[in-house]
Protein backbone atom coordinates (compact mmCIF):
# COMPACT_ATOMS: atom_id res chain seq x y z
CA UNK A 1 0.00 0.00 0.00
CA UNK A 2 2.67 2.49 -1.05
CA UNK A 3 1.88 5.90 -2.44
CA UNK A 4 2.50 6.15 -6.21
CA UNK A 5 6.16 6.30 -7.17
CA UNK A 6 6.46 8.95 -9.82
CA UNK A 7 8.93 11.14 -7.93
CA UNK A 8 12.43 10.22 -6.76
CA UNK A 9 11.33 7.89 -4.00
CA UNK A 10 13.70 5.01 -4.74
CA UNK A 11 15.57 5.60 -1.49
CA UNK A 12 12.27 5.50 0.35
CA UNK A 13 10.82 2.30 -1.04
CA UNK A 14 14.11 0.39 -0.89
CA UNK A 15 14.86 1.40 2.66
CA UNK A 16 15.00 -1.98 4.48
CA UNK A 17 13.86 -0.40 7.71
CA UNK A 18 10.49 0.51 6.38
CA UNK A 19 7.73 -2.00 7.08
CA UNK A 20 4.01 -1.51 7.14
CA UNK A 21 2.68 -2.41 10.58
CA UNK A 22 -0.75 -3.85 10.25
CA UNK A 23 -2.56 -1.38 12.50
CA UNK A 24 -1.60 1.95 10.96
CA UNK A 25 -4.67 3.79 9.80
CA UNK A 26 -3.95 4.74 6.23
CA UNK A 27 -5.48 7.32 3.97
CA UNK A 28 -4.45 5.37 0.89
CA UNK A 29 -6.45 7.53 -1.26
CA UNK A 30 -7.14 9.47 -4.34
CA UNK A 31 -6.74 13.22 -3.98
CA UNK A 32 -6.72 15.86 -6.66
CA UNK A 33 -6.49 19.61 -7.12
CA UNK A 34 -6.97 21.77 -10.22
CA UNK A 35 -6.29 25.48 -10.73
CA UNK A 36 -8.72 27.59 -12.70
CA UNK A 37 -9.07 31.29 -13.38
CA UNK A 38 -10.14 32.74 -10.05
CA UNK A 39 -9.51 29.79 -7.73
CA UNK A 40 -8.94 26.09 -7.29
CA UNK A 41 -11.07 22.96 -7.22
CA UNK A 42 -9.98 20.23 -4.82
CA UNK A 43 -11.36 16.74 -4.41
CA UNK A 44 -10.81 13.51 -2.51
CA UNK A 45 -12.41 10.14 -1.85
CA UNK A 46 -13.52 9.25 1.69
CA UNK A 47 -11.95 5.95 2.69
CA UNK A 48 -9.58 5.30 5.64
CA UNK A 49 -8.30 1.76 6.09
CA UNK A 50 -6.61 -0.29 8.82
CA UNK A 51 -5.37 -3.29 6.91
CA UNK A 52 -8.36 -4.63 4.99
CA UNK A 53 -10.97 -3.02 7.25
CA UNK A 54 -12.41 0.37 6.39
CA UNK A 55 -12.09 2.32 9.62
CA UNK A 56 -13.96 5.36 8.31
CA UNK A 57 -15.98 5.33 5.09
CA UNK A 58 -16.91 9.02 5.22
CA UNK A 59 -13.53 10.62 5.96
CA UNK A 60 -13.00 14.26 5.17
CA UNK A 61 -9.53 14.46 3.66
CA UNK A 62 -9.92 18.10 2.61
CA UNK A 63 -8.64 19.87 5.68
CA UNK A 64 -8.85 23.65 6.13
CA UNK A 65 -5.50 25.19 7.02
CA UNK A 66 -6.69 28.77 6.77
CA UNK A 67 -9.77 30.58 5.52
CA UNK A 68 -8.92 30.11 1.84
CA UNK A 69 -6.19 27.48 2.02
CA UNK A 70 -6.90 23.75 2.17
CA UNK A 71 -4.79 20.65 2.10
CA UNK A 72 -5.63 17.23 0.69
CA UNK A 73 -4.15 14.45 2.84
CA UNK A 74 -2.87 11.04 1.78
CA UNK A 75 -0.63 8.50 3.48
CA UNK A 76 -0.69 7.84 7.21
CA UNK A 77 -3.78 9.30 8.86
CA UNK A 78 -1.98 10.02 12.14
CA UNK A 79 0.99 11.69 10.45
CA UNK A 80 -1.09 13.89 8.15
CA UNK A 81 -3.48 14.94 10.91
CA UNK A 82 -0.57 15.87 13.18
CA UNK A 83 1.22 17.79 10.41
CA UNK A 84 -1.95 19.60 9.36
CA UNK A 85 -2.66 20.64 12.97
CA UNK A 86 0.89 21.93 13.39
CA UNK A 87 0.84 23.88 10.11
CA UNK A 88 -2.62 25.31 10.89
CA UNK A 89 -1.22 26.70 14.11
CA UNK A 90 1.93 28.06 12.50
CA UNK A 91 0.06 29.65 9.60
CA UNK A 92 -2.56 31.19 11.89
CA UNK A 93 0.18 32.72 14.01
CA UNK A 94 2.00 33.98 10.93
CA UNK A 95 -1.18 35.49 9.51
CA UNK A 96 -1.87 37.38 12.75
CA UNK A 97 1.69 38.70 12.75
CA UNK A 98 1.33 39.84 9.14
CA UNK A 99 -2.20 41.13 9.69
CA UNK A 100 -3.18 39.90 6.25
CA UNK A 101 -4.22 36.68 4.51
CA UNK A 102 -1.27 34.26 4.20
CA UNK A 103 0.05 33.14 0.82
CA UNK A 104 -0.67 29.61 -0.39
CA UNK A 105 3.04 29.30 -1.08
CA UNK A 106 3.75 30.03 2.59
CA UNK A 107 1.42 27.22 3.67
CA UNK A 108 3.03 24.87 1.17
CA UNK A 109 6.49 25.85 2.41
CA UNK A 110 5.52 25.10 6.00
CA UNK A 111 4.28 21.67 4.93
CA UNK A 112 7.45 21.09 2.98
CA UNK A 113 9.66 22.11 5.92
CA UNK A 114 8.02 19.56 8.17
CA UNK A 115 7.71 16.78 5.61
CA UNK A 116 11.33 17.10 4.53
CA UNK A 117 12.87 17.51 7.98
CA UNK A 118 11.13 14.44 9.33
CA UNK A 119 11.02 12.52 6.07
CA UNK A 120 12.39 9.30 7.65
CA UNK A 121 9.69 9.22 10.30
CA UNK A 122 6.70 10.42 8.30
CA UNK A 123 4.55 8.98 5.57
CA UNK A 124 2.57 11.89 4.19
CA UNK A 125 1.64 12.91 0.65
CA UNK A 126 -0.06 16.29 0.73
CA UNK A 127 -1.53 18.63 -1.89
CA UNK A 128 -1.86 22.24 -0.71
CA UNK A 129 -4.33 24.36 -2.64
CA UNK A 130 -6.02 27.70 -2.12
CA UNK A 131 -6.53 31.26 -3.19
CA UNK A 132 -4.66 34.35 -2.12
CA UNK A 133 -5.02 37.93 -3.34
CA UNK A 134 -1.49 38.13 -4.70
CA UNK A 135 -1.32 35.14 -7.04
CA UNK A 136 -4.89 33.86 -7.26
CA UNK A 137 -5.63 30.14 -7.27
CA UNK A 138 -2.59 27.91 -6.74
CA UNK A 139 -1.90 24.18 -6.30
CA UNK A 140 1.32 22.98 -4.68
CA UNK A 141 2.13 19.31 -4.27
CA UNK A 142 4.28 18.00 -1.40
CA UNK A 143 4.65 14.26 -1.98
CA UNK A 144 6.34 11.65 0.26
CA UNK A 145 9.95 12.72 0.77
CA UNK A 146 9.28 16.42 1.12
CA UNK A 147 9.66 17.93 -2.33
CA UNK A 148 7.45 20.90 -3.18
CA UNK A 149 6.40 22.04 -6.61
CA UNK A 150 3.59 24.12 -8.08
CA UNK A 151 1.43 22.39 -10.69
CA UNK A 152 -1.73 23.48 -12.51
CA UNK A 153 -3.25 20.07 -11.82
CA UNK A 154 -2.04 17.53 -9.31
CA UNK A 155 -3.18 14.07 -8.24
CA UNK A 156 -1.97 12.01 -5.31
CA UNK A 157 -2.54 8.89 -3.27
CA UNK A 158 -2.56 5.24 -4.24
CA UNK A 159 -5.47 5.72 -6.66
CA UNK A 160 -3.68 8.41 -8.60
CA UNK A 161 -1.67 5.85 -10.58
CA UNK A 162 -4.84 4.81 -12.37
CA UNK A 163 -5.83 8.25 -13.57
CA UNK A 164 -2.62 9.86 -14.82
CA UNK A 165 -3.62 8.99 -18.38
CA UNK A 166 -7.12 10.40 -17.93
CA UNK A 167 -5.85 13.59 -16.30
CA UNK A 168 -3.05 14.20 -18.82
CA UNK A 169 -5.35 13.72 -21.79
CA UNK A 170 -8.40 15.61 -20.47
CA UNK A 171 -6.84 18.61 -18.76
CA UNK A 172 -6.95 21.85 -20.70
CA UNK A 173 -5.66 25.20 -19.47
CA UNK A 174 -8.36 27.81 -19.02
CA UNK A 175 -11.22 25.54 -17.93
CA UNK A 176 -14.13 27.12 -16.10
CA UNK A 177 -15.14 26.30 -12.53
CA UNK A 178 -17.92 23.94 -13.62
CA UNK A 179 -15.64 22.16 -16.08
CA UNK A 180 -13.03 21.71 -13.37
CA UNK A 181 -15.62 20.29 -10.98
CA UNK A 182 -16.81 17.80 -13.59
CA UNK A 183 -13.21 16.90 -14.49
CA UNK A 184 -12.26 16.30 -10.85
CA UNK A 185 -15.40 14.30 -10.05
CA UNK A 186 -14.92 12.05 -13.06
CA UNK A 187 -11.22 11.50 -12.41
CA UNK A 188 -11.86 10.60 -8.77
CA UNK A 189 -14.70 8.27 -9.73
CA UNK A 190 -12.48 6.39 -12.16
CA UNK A 191 -9.75 6.05 -9.57
CA UNK A 192 -12.20 4.88 -6.89
CA UNK A 193 -13.57 2.21 -9.22
CA UNK A 194 -10.14 0.70 -9.78
CA UNK A 195 -8.27 1.29 -6.54
CA UNK A 196 -9.28 -0.86 -3.58
CA UNK A 197 -7.94 1.65 -1.09
CA UNK A 198 -10.14 4.46 -2.44
CA UNK A 199 -13.90 4.63 -2.23
CA UNK A 200 -16.94 5.95 -0.43
CA UNK A 201 -18.13 9.38 -1.47
CA UNK A 202 -16.45 12.13 -3.49
CA UNK A 203 -15.83 15.30 -1.53
CA UNK A 204 -15.27 18.46 -3.57
CA UNK A 205 -14.48 22.04 -2.63
CA UNK A 206 -14.09 25.22 -4.64
CA UNK A 207 -11.84 27.90 -3.15
CA UNK A 208 -11.97 31.37 -4.61
CA UNK A 209 -12.06 35.01 -3.61
CA UNK A 210 -15.71 34.55 -2.58
CA UNK A 211 -14.79 31.85 -0.08
CA UNK A 212 -15.16 28.07 0.06
CA UNK A 213 -18.06 26.04 -1.38
CA UNK A 214 -18.10 22.39 -0.36
CA UNK A 215 -20.08 19.57 -1.87
CA UNK A 216 -20.44 15.82 -1.53
CA UNK A 217 -21.28 13.38 -4.31
CA UNK A 218 -22.76 10.21 -2.82
CA UNK A 219 -22.00 6.75 -4.17
CA UNK A 220 -25.15 6.39 -6.22
CA UNK A 221 -24.79 9.87 -7.74
CA UNK A 222 -21.26 9.37 -9.09
CA UNK A 223 -20.79 9.78 -12.86
CA UNK A 224 -21.23 6.51 -14.74
CA UNK A 225 -18.73 5.13 -17.23
CA UNK A 226 -19.45 2.39 -19.73
CA UNK A 227 -17.09 -0.30 -18.46
CA UNK A 228 -17.62 0.14 -14.72
CA UNK B 1 20.12 7.15 -5.52
CA UNK B 2 21.55 5.57 -2.39
CA UNK B 3 20.67 6.80 1.08
CA UNK B 4 23.59 7.67 3.30
CA UNK B 5 22.61 6.93 6.88
CA UNK B 6 24.34 9.24 9.28
CA UNK B 7 24.56 8.26 12.92
CA UNK B 8 22.73 11.15 14.52
CA UNK B 9 22.32 11.56 18.21
CA UNK B 10 18.77 12.46 19.09
CA UNK B 11 18.54 15.83 20.72
CA UNK B 12 15.51 15.70 22.97
CA UNK B 13 12.39 13.74 22.08
CA UNK B 14 11.95 10.05 22.63
CA UNK B 15 14.43 7.31 21.79
CA UNK B 16 12.91 4.08 20.60
CA UNK B 17 16.23 2.21 20.30
CA UNK B 18 15.34 -0.19 23.10
CA UNK B 19 12.44 -1.46 21.06
CA UNK B 20 14.85 -3.13 18.62
CA UNK B 21 16.75 -4.65 21.53
CA UNK B 22 13.50 -5.92 23.04
CA UNK B 23 12.54 -7.55 19.78
CA UNK B 24 15.88 -9.38 19.65
CA UNK B 25 15.57 -10.45 23.29
CA UNK B 26 12.09 -11.78 22.67
CA UNK B 27 13.36 -13.90 19.81
CA UNK B 28 16.23 -15.24 21.97
CA UNK B 29 14.01 -16.01 24.96
CA UNK B 30 11.81 -18.24 22.86
CA UNK B 31 14.85 -20.24 21.77
CA UNK B 32 15.78 -20.85 25.43
CA UNK B 33 12.31 -22.17 26.13
CA UNK B 34 10.96 -19.36 28.29
CA UNK B 35 8.17 -17.06 27.24
CA UNK B 36 8.20 -13.31 27.67
CA UNK B 37 5.46 -11.93 29.95
CA UNK B 38 2.31 -11.13 28.03
CA UNK B 39 0.82 -7.67 28.42
CA UNK B 40 -2.72 -7.78 29.63
CA UNK B 41 -4.90 -6.69 26.73
CA UNK B 42 -8.51 -5.78 26.77
CA UNK B 43 -9.35 -7.66 23.54
CA UNK B 44 -12.56 -5.86 23.51
CA UNK B 45 -15.70 -4.53 22.02
CA UNK B 46 -16.31 -0.85 22.63
CA UNK B 47 -18.64 1.43 20.77
CA UNK B 48 -20.48 4.70 20.88
CA UNK B 49 -23.46 6.35 19.25
CA UNK B 50 -24.71 9.93 19.02
CA UNK B 51 -28.46 10.19 19.56
CA UNK B 52 -30.96 13.01 19.89
CA UNK B 53 -29.99 14.31 23.33
CA UNK B 54 -26.40 13.09 23.72
CA UNK B 55 -24.15 10.07 23.38
CA UNK B 56 -24.34 6.46 24.53
CA UNK B 57 -21.04 4.64 25.13
CA UNK B 58 -20.88 0.87 25.54
CA UNK B 59 -18.24 -1.70 26.44
CA UNK B 60 -17.88 -5.36 27.35
CA UNK B 61 -16.07 -6.31 30.59
CA UNK B 62 -13.51 -8.98 29.74
CA UNK B 63 -9.76 -8.42 30.15
CA UNK B 64 -7.49 -11.12 28.70
CA UNK B 65 -3.87 -12.10 29.33
CA UNK B 66 -2.99 -14.15 26.30
CA UNK B 67 -5.67 -16.85 26.13
CA UNK B 68 -6.72 -16.56 29.78
CA UNK B 69 -9.39 -14.22 31.11
CA UNK B 70 -7.57 -12.06 33.65
CA UNK B 71 -10.58 -10.05 34.79
CA UNK B 72 -14.18 -11.09 34.24
CA UNK B 73 -15.60 -7.76 35.20
CA UNK B 74 -13.24 -4.91 34.42
CA UNK B 75 -14.44 -1.41 33.79
CA UNK B 76 -13.55 -0.10 30.35
CA UNK B 77 -15.50 3.14 30.40
CA UNK B 78 -13.18 5.67 32.00
CA UNK B 79 -14.01 9.03 33.49
CA UNK B 80 -12.40 12.00 31.78
CA UNK B 81 -14.52 14.87 33.07
CA UNK B 82 -18.08 15.24 34.37
CA UNK B 83 -19.39 15.51 30.81
CA UNK B 84 -16.84 13.39 28.93
CA UNK B 85 -16.18 9.65 29.20
CA UNK B 86 -13.81 7.43 27.24
CA UNK B 87 -13.93 3.70 26.41
CA UNK B 88 -10.55 2.02 25.99
CA UNK B 89 -9.40 -0.98 23.96
CA UNK B 90 -5.88 -2.34 23.55
CA UNK B 91 -3.35 -2.67 26.36
CA UNK B 92 -5.23 -2.30 29.65
CA UNK B 93 -2.48 -0.36 31.44
CA UNK B 94 -2.09 2.04 28.54
CA UNK B 95 -5.79 2.90 28.31
CA UNK B 96 -6.06 3.26 32.10
CA UNK B 97 -3.04 5.54 32.50
CA UNK B 98 -3.61 7.58 29.35
CA UNK B 99 -7.19 8.38 30.31
CA UNK B 100 -6.15 9.24 33.86
CA UNK B 101 -3.39 11.58 32.67
CA UNK B 102 -5.68 13.39 30.26
CA UNK B 103 -8.43 13.53 32.89
CA UNK B 104 -6.04 15.27 35.32
CA UNK B 105 -4.78 17.69 32.70
CA UNK B 106 -8.31 18.44 31.57
CA UNK B 107 -9.41 19.24 35.12
CA UNK B 108 -6.52 21.69 35.49
CA UNK B 109 -7.37 23.19 32.11
CA UNK B 110 -11.01 23.50 33.09
CA UNK B 111 -10.08 25.29 36.33
CA UNK B 112 -7.88 27.61 34.32
CA UNK B 113 -10.56 28.46 31.74
CA UNK B 114 -13.39 28.46 34.25
CA UNK B 115 -15.54 26.47 31.84
CA UNK B 116 -16.83 22.94 31.45
CA UNK B 117 -14.24 21.10 29.32
CA UNK B 118 -14.99 20.34 25.69
CA UNK B 119 -14.82 16.94 24.05
CA UNK B 120 -12.66 18.39 21.27
CA UNK B 121 -10.10 19.48 23.87
CA UNK B 122 -9.88 15.97 25.30
CA UNK B 123 -9.55 14.65 21.74
CA UNK B 124 -6.68 17.05 20.97
CA UNK B 125 -4.83 16.15 24.14
CA UNK B 126 -5.22 12.41 23.57
CA UNK B 127 -4.21 12.48 19.90
CA UNK B 128 -1.15 14.67 20.54
CA UNK B 129 0.04 12.38 23.33
CA UNK B 130 -0.49 9.18 21.34
CA UNK B 131 1.24 10.65 18.26
CA UNK B 132 4.21 11.66 20.39
CA UNK B 133 4.64 8.02 21.39
CA UNK B 134 4.36 6.90 17.75
CA UNK B 135 1.93 4.06 18.43
CA UNK B 136 3.93 2.42 21.23
CA UNK B 137 1.13 3.27 23.65
CA UNK B 138 -1.44 0.68 22.61
CA UNK B 139 -4.57 2.61 23.39
CA UNK B 140 -7.52 2.62 20.97
CA UNK B 141 -10.20 4.85 22.42
CA UNK B 142 -13.81 5.85 21.87
CA UNK B 143 -14.26 9.31 23.35
CA UNK B 144 -17.74 10.73 23.84
CA UNK B 145 -19.42 13.57 25.67
CA UNK B 146 -21.71 16.55 25.59
CA UNK B 147 -20.48 20.12 25.83
CA UNK B 148 -21.59 23.60 24.85
CA UNK B 149 -21.21 22.72 21.16
CA UNK B 150 -23.42 19.64 21.44
CA UNK B 151 -22.89 15.87 21.67
CA UNK B 152 -19.72 14.58 20.03
CA UNK B 153 -18.08 11.20 19.46
CA UNK B 154 -14.49 10.53 18.43
CA UNK B 155 -12.53 7.37 17.71
CA UNK B 156 -8.82 7.63 18.52
CA UNK B 157 -6.26 5.16 17.17
CA UNK B 158 -2.95 4.21 18.86
CA UNK B 159 -0.88 6.14 16.31
CA UNK B 160 -2.78 9.33 16.99
CA UNK B 161 -5.30 9.65 14.18
CA UNK B 162 -8.87 10.54 15.10
CA UNK B 163 -12.24 10.47 13.38
CA UNK B 164 -15.31 12.42 14.39
CA UNK B 165 -18.34 10.29 13.54
CA UNK B 166 -21.96 9.64 14.58
CA UNK B 167 -21.22 5.99 15.43
CA UNK B 168 -17.93 4.22 16.09
CA UNK B 169 -16.67 0.83 17.24
CA UNK B 170 -13.18 -0.27 18.34
CA UNK B 171 -11.43 -3.37 19.62
CA UNK B 172 -11.26 -6.96 18.44
CA UNK B 173 -15.06 -7.19 18.36
CA UNK B 174 -15.44 -3.96 16.40
CA UNK B 175 -16.42 -5.65 13.15
CA UNK B 176 -19.28 -7.54 14.81
CA UNK B 177 -20.49 -4.37 16.54
CA UNK B 178 -20.15 -2.27 13.37
CA UNK B 179 -22.30 -4.78 11.50
CA UNK B 180 -25.12 -4.10 13.97
CA UNK B 181 -24.63 -0.34 13.74
CA UNK B 182 -24.57 -0.25 9.94
CA UNK B 183 -27.83 -2.16 9.91
CA UNK B 184 -29.82 -0.24 12.52
CA UNK B 185 -28.31 3.20 13.06
CA UNK B 186 -30.53 6.20 12.33
CA UNK B 187 -29.76 9.84 13.07
CA UNK B 188 -31.61 11.45 16.02
CA UNK B 189 -32.71 8.28 17.79
CA UNK B 190 -34.52 8.32 21.11
CA UNK B 191 -32.61 7.34 24.26
CA UNK B 192 -34.17 3.88 24.66
CA UNK B 193 -33.55 2.99 21.05
CA UNK B 194 -29.96 4.20 21.24
CA UNK B 195 -29.33 2.18 24.41
CA UNK B 196 -30.83 -0.93 22.83
CA UNK B 197 -28.67 -0.43 19.71
CA UNK B 198 -25.45 -0.09 21.72
CA UNK B 199 -26.40 -3.04 23.92
CA UNK B 200 -27.00 -5.19 20.85
CA UNK B 201 -23.76 -4.08 19.21
CA UNK B 202 -21.72 -4.99 22.30
CA UNK B 203 -23.62 -8.27 22.58
CA UNK B 204 -22.66 -9.06 18.99
CA UNK B 205 -19.03 -8.50 19.95
CA UNK B 206 -19.34 -10.57 23.14
CA UNK B 207 -20.90 -13.59 21.49
CA UNK B 208 -18.93 -13.56 18.24
CA UNK B 209 -15.45 -12.48 19.37
CA UNK B 210 -13.29 -14.58 21.68
CA UNK B 211 -11.51 -11.53 23.08
CA UNK B 212 -14.76 -9.99 24.38
CA UNK B 213 -17.14 -11.37 26.97
CA UNK B 214 -18.99 -11.13 30.27
CA UNK B 215 -21.26 -8.18 30.86
CA UNK B 216 -22.29 -5.03 28.99
CA UNK B 217 -21.61 -1.63 30.54
CA UNK B 218 -23.33 1.47 29.23
CA UNK B 219 -22.74 5.14 29.81
CA UNK B 220 -25.43 7.59 28.72
CA UNK B 221 -24.23 11.20 28.61
CA UNK B 222 -26.65 14.05 28.14
CA UNK B 223 -26.47 17.76 28.85
CA UNK B 224 -26.12 17.97 32.60
CA UNK B 225 -26.58 14.28 33.40
CA UNK B 226 -24.55 11.06 33.14
CA UNK B 227 -25.99 7.57 33.67
CA UNK B 228 -23.18 5.14 34.31
CA UNK B 229 -24.93 1.77 34.03
CA UNK B 230 -22.54 -0.88 35.26
CA UNK B 231 -23.65 -3.51 34.54
CA UNK B 232 -26.41 -2.65 32.19
CA UNK B 233 -26.84 -6.22 31.07
CA UNK B 234 -25.36 -9.32 32.66
CA UNK B 235 -25.15 -11.22 29.41
CA UNK B 236 -23.08 -14.08 30.82
CA UNK B 237 -24.28 -15.27 34.20
CA UNK B 238 -22.19 -17.95 35.89
CA UNK B 239 -24.14 -21.20 35.80
CA UNK B 240 -25.44 -22.97 38.92
CA UNK B 241 -23.86 -26.35 39.59
CA UNK B 242 -26.34 -29.19 39.52
CA UNK B 243 -24.23 -31.64 41.57
CA UNK B 244 -22.24 -31.39 44.79
CA UNK B 245 -18.96 -32.95 45.82
CA UNK B 246 -19.57 -32.46 49.56
CA UNK B 247 -20.18 -35.66 51.49
CA UNK B 248 -22.49 -35.91 54.49
CA UNK B 249 -21.09 -36.51 58.01
CA UNK B 250 -20.88 -40.21 58.61
CA UNK B 251 -20.09 -41.18 55.00
CA UNK B 252 -16.63 -42.21 56.17
CA UNK B 253 -16.69 -44.44 59.24
CA UNK B 254 -14.57 -43.12 62.19
CA UNK B 255 -12.53 -45.88 63.94
CA UNK B 256 -10.67 -43.95 66.68
CA UNK B 257 -10.64 -40.38 67.93
CA UNK B 258 -7.89 -38.68 70.01
CA UNK B 259 -8.20 -35.05 71.21
CA UNK B 260 -5.08 -33.05 72.29
CA UNK B 261 -5.68 -29.68 73.97
CA UNK B 262 -3.26 -26.88 73.21
CA UNK B 263 -3.04 -24.70 76.37
CA UNK B 264 -2.07 -21.23 75.22
CA UNK B 265 -1.52 -18.27 77.59
CA UNK B 266 -2.26 -14.73 76.53
CA UNK B 267 1.12 -12.98 77.00
CA UNK B 268 0.39 -9.47 75.82
CA UNK B 269 -2.66 -7.68 74.52
CA UNK B 270 -2.73 -4.22 72.94
CA UNK B 271 -5.51 -2.39 71.17
CA UNK B 272 -4.85 0.14 68.38
CA UNK B 273 -7.87 2.15 67.35
CA UNK B 274 -8.13 3.15 63.67
CA UNK B 275 -9.40 6.60 62.81
CA UNK B 276 -12.41 5.83 60.62
CA UNK B 277 -13.87 9.34 60.44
Amino acid sequence: MFISQNFEMDSFSQNPEFTIHSFFTFLDTTIMAVEFEGGVVIGADSRTTTGAYIANRVTDKLTPIHERIFCCRSGSAADTQAIADAVTYQLGFHSIELDEAPLVQTAASLFREMCYRYREELMAGIIVAGWDPRRGGQVYTVPVGGMMTRQPVSVGGSGSSYIYGYVDSNYRAGMSKEECLKFTAEALTLAMERDGSSGGVVRLAVISEQGVERQVILGNQLPKFSTV
Amino acid sequence: MATVSVCQYHRGGFSFENCKRNALLEADINKLGFSSPAARKTGTTICGVVYKDGVVLGADTRATEGMVVADKNCSKIHYISPNVYCCGAGTAADTEMTTQIISSNLELHSLSTGRLPRVATANRMLKQMLFRYQGYIGAALVLGGVDSTGPQLYSIYPHGSTDKLPYVTMGSGSLAAMAVFEDRYRPNMEEEEAKRLVRDAIAAGIFNDLGSGSNIDLCVITKGKVDYLRPHDVANKKGVRTGNYRYKHGTTGVLTKAVTHLNLEVVEESVQTMDTT
